[in-house]
């Protein structure tokens, strides 16, 4: 009996119990493997493109070609407006922001089986994977933006419909909102698929819906003229007001809103604590249903 | 007195038998409706005991029931128990890859896990950035590997390769660099599964050595592994664990003696060589039915020392077969073959099929040290081009057990008993 109150004297410093207190998200943790989530992500950014002759062009490439392709088909073939703009631009606006949340939503949606491997052999806080993939996709992301950047300055000087307004300073938010939105998305959808995987046959073909539900390829102002009873559809999707947003700081063009925008962030808010608390459940006992 | 570094309270796991599929839903919708009424998970109530040769009646099964010990700073603690009695569980449990479906595990200091060397090598990246990358992974923060890099190269012996993709690297290569970079993390609580298995003669034993000067260095392991010798070795105090269950917890010599008694205890109690569950696997022509030991005056397993051990065979021959050659080892309790001479050709001509045969075995006394034996007999064809049969302590075959007949204070040590004579000349 001594010894026990001797042992206990002393603090412990871990102590492993069935289940986490939902509200202990482990940042300590996090902090703690901050190298690992540096080197994973280094690591997803150095082997994609190794064995490749163009290496990091590739990030260019695609981009470009998406918007051409959609300047064809929407623009020229379907004739759906762009709002006075010039099309590669228009799309490429869409795109680029398009491609960072989803991007980031495929990876992470299959964090836990895709990795299952590595998570049954050793310990490290499971939230730096998806973190990872969130920061790998940000740089990819920062390089096609770049990419739209140059594009735009382009525009700027030769085409004059352009409008750039003090909106431009929410870009750096509207950035972080889309990631996090992915990333919430995205660890709530893998914690749900560790042990029933029927939602995992959705993802894919979801993401694709969920770009014609989000103003993407048209403008939003073209649904409130012509099926203004259908726009509800695309105010409920967070995605509209932030990259209506995002176009409207750069084209001048689209509805810009501060009420969107809220329901975008607070919808951001809500669905990342949400995804933490249920990837924080899961983490502790998937594999043993994975 | 040191203190305590690593405590499990109470700690049970229980998994669910058979496929996960629409069956779940039920389960979980069921447990759900009790949680949400505040009432205790109904299938925590259930659950067989695990073992895996018997079936049991519920999907439920707990794979550790219970379990509590202690591990103190500088222990080197051997967790032994057959395929199945729950170490892997309990490591996993420990290395927090999964969590106990109940009870508590207090830990003192960092705790870093070796469950498999090079985990989480990409291939694509190189040595180096695998280094980097699998040490981070196991815990090491950047300046930490930065600071053993070096030695971490010299250690693995790839110095060459260091800067080409691991995809390049033999398996062996692979295996020495991950061990090298597992080797060089320093937690205070150290855990290591099976590593050992792998890579050759001389890698191995430089693998020893560093976990020896591990436990040396005062840091607390936990080591499992089927290599008795190595535990023997290493280990001072050991767990063995039996279905699920704490079997015995004292010193490792004892706890491996124990492990080795289990092999005879199950087969007394459950099944024969003539049921044994591979049966079915086996394809060869000639079958063991069933092996005895005796001596002169009874049927047994345990024999003194001035006793002659005679073992009957009897055999099946279940496809017609180029005659019949027995082959029988006997190896000592830490997995060292100790006898191997024994080779004999029963039948020169083909057997048909259908017909039984039965011979023994005799070894004659005062041949055998005192001691428990495991047994392992085998049956081939005459041209020893094939084995049809095995039976070892993996299928139940009891120990065998020689005991002394005086005092003698040198009985229980030594290796060989050989007769000899003496002759006095003057």
């Amino acid at each position: 009996m001594i010894k026990e109150i001797e042992d206990d004297n002393e603090p412990w410093d871990l102590v492993l119990e069935p289940r986490n207190k939902w509200y202990s998200l482990g940042l300590s943790q996090i902090l703690r493997f901050k190298d690992l989530l540096f080197l994973f992500v280094r690591r997803d950014f150095v082997s994609i493109y190794k064995q490749t002759i163009l290496g990091p062009i590739w990030f260019f490439i695609q981009p470009i070609i998406t918007a051409f392709t959609y300047a064809i088909i929407f623009g020229t073939l379907a004739g759906i407006s762009t709002e006075g703009l010039p099309p590669i631009l228009f799309y490429m606006c869409g795109i680029t922001l398009w491609n960072y949340f989803s991007d980031t939503l495929s990876k992470t949606s299959d964090t836990f089986t895709a990795n299952a491997s590595i998570f049954g052999k050793v310990y490290f806080p499971r939230m730096i994977v998806p973190l990872s993939v969130v920061l790998s996709n940000l740089i990819k992301f920062g390089v096609q933006f770049l990419l739209f950047i140059v594009v735009w300055i382009y525009y700027l000087i030769t085409d004059t419909t352009i409008h750039p307004n003090l909106t431009l300073l929410l870009v750096p938010f509207l950035i972080i909102l889309m990631g996090f939105l992915g990333l919430g998305l995205g660890i709530i959808i893998t914690s749900l698929t560790t042990k029933y995987r029927d939602l995992k046959f959705l993802v894919t073909f979801g993401i694709q819906l969920l770009m014609y539900a989000s103003p993407i390829v048209f403008p939003l102002s073209m649904v409130s003229e012509k099926y203004p009873q259908y726009k509800f559809i695309l105010l409920a999707n967070p995605i509209t007001g932030i990259i209506e947003a995002f176009k409207y700081a750069f084209l001048g063009v689209g509805e810009f809103n501060w009420l969107y925008l809220s329901y975008s962030f607070l919808f951001t808010v809500v669905l990342f604590f949400v995804g933490l608390i249920v990837f924080n459940k899961v983490e502790k006992s998937f594999m043993d249903t994975v | 007195m040191s203190k305590v570094v690593l405590k499990a309270i109470n700690v049970s796991k229980q998994y669910r038998l058979g496929q996960l599929g629409t069956g779940t839903i039920s389960h979980d919708l069921n447990r759900w409706w009790h949680k949400a009424r505040g009432k205790d998970d109904p299938y925590l109530q259930i659950g067989d005991t695990n073992d895996r040769s018997a079936k049991g009646g519920s999907d439920y099964v707990w794979s550790l029931k219970d379990i509590n010990f202690e591990v103190k700073q500088g222990d080197v603690l051997g967790i032994i128990g057959k395929n199945g009695a729950g170490k892997s569980t309990l490591l996993k449990i420990l290395s927090q890859v999964t969590s106990a479906t109940t009870g508590k595990v207090k830990i003192r200091g960092r705790i870093a896990a070796l469950l498999e060397v090079g985990t989480g090598f990409h291939p694509e990246l190189t040595g180096r950035e695998n280094i980097f990358l699998n040490g981070a992974i196991l815990g090491m923060t950047k300046p930490e590997i930065a600071s053993k890099f070096d030695e971490i190269v010299s250690f693995s012996g790839v110095e060459k390769y260091i800067d080409t993709p691991v995809k390049r690297y033999s398996s062996g290569m692979m295996v020495r660099l991950g061990f090298a970079v597992a080797a060089h993390l320093e937690p205070e609580i150290l855990i290591i599964d099976e590593v050992l298995a792998v890579g050759d003669a001389e890698f191995q034993k430089k693998c020893m050595g560093k976990i020896k000067n591990v436990a040396g260095e005062g840091r607390t392991v936990l080591f499992v592994s089927h290599n008795m010798q190595a535990m023997s070795s290493i280990c001072k105090t050991g767990i063995l664990l039996k279905n699920g269950l704490i079997d015995e917890q004292s010193d490792i010599t004892t706890c491996i003696k124990k492990y080795n008694g289990l092999f005879s205890e199950s087969f007394i109690g459950t099944t024969s060589i003539k049921d044994r569950l591979n049966r079915a696997q086996s394809s060869g022509n000639v079958l063991f039915s069933n092996i005895q030991g005796f001596s002169k005056e009874k049927k047994t397993w345990d024999f003194r020392f001035d006793e002659e051990i005679n073992f009957q065979c009897d055999c099946d021959v279940r496809d017609n077969s180029d005659g019949l050659l027995f082959y029988m080892a006997l190896i000592d309790p830490l997995s060292n073959e100790v006898l191997t001479n024994i080779k004999l050709l029963v039948k020169e001509n083909a057997l048909n099929k259908g017909e039984k045969i039965s011979f023994t075995i005799t070894i004659p006394p005062k041949t055998l040290r005192i001691g428990q034996f495991l047994l392992y007999f085998a049956i081939g064809d005459a041209k020893q081009t094939r084995w049809y049969d095995v039976v070892d302590n993996n299928v139940n075959l009891p120990t065998l057990n020689i005991t002394p007949v005086d005092m003698d204070p040198h009985s229980n040590s030594g290796k060989f008993s050989i007769p000899y004579k003496l002759t006095i000349n003057n």
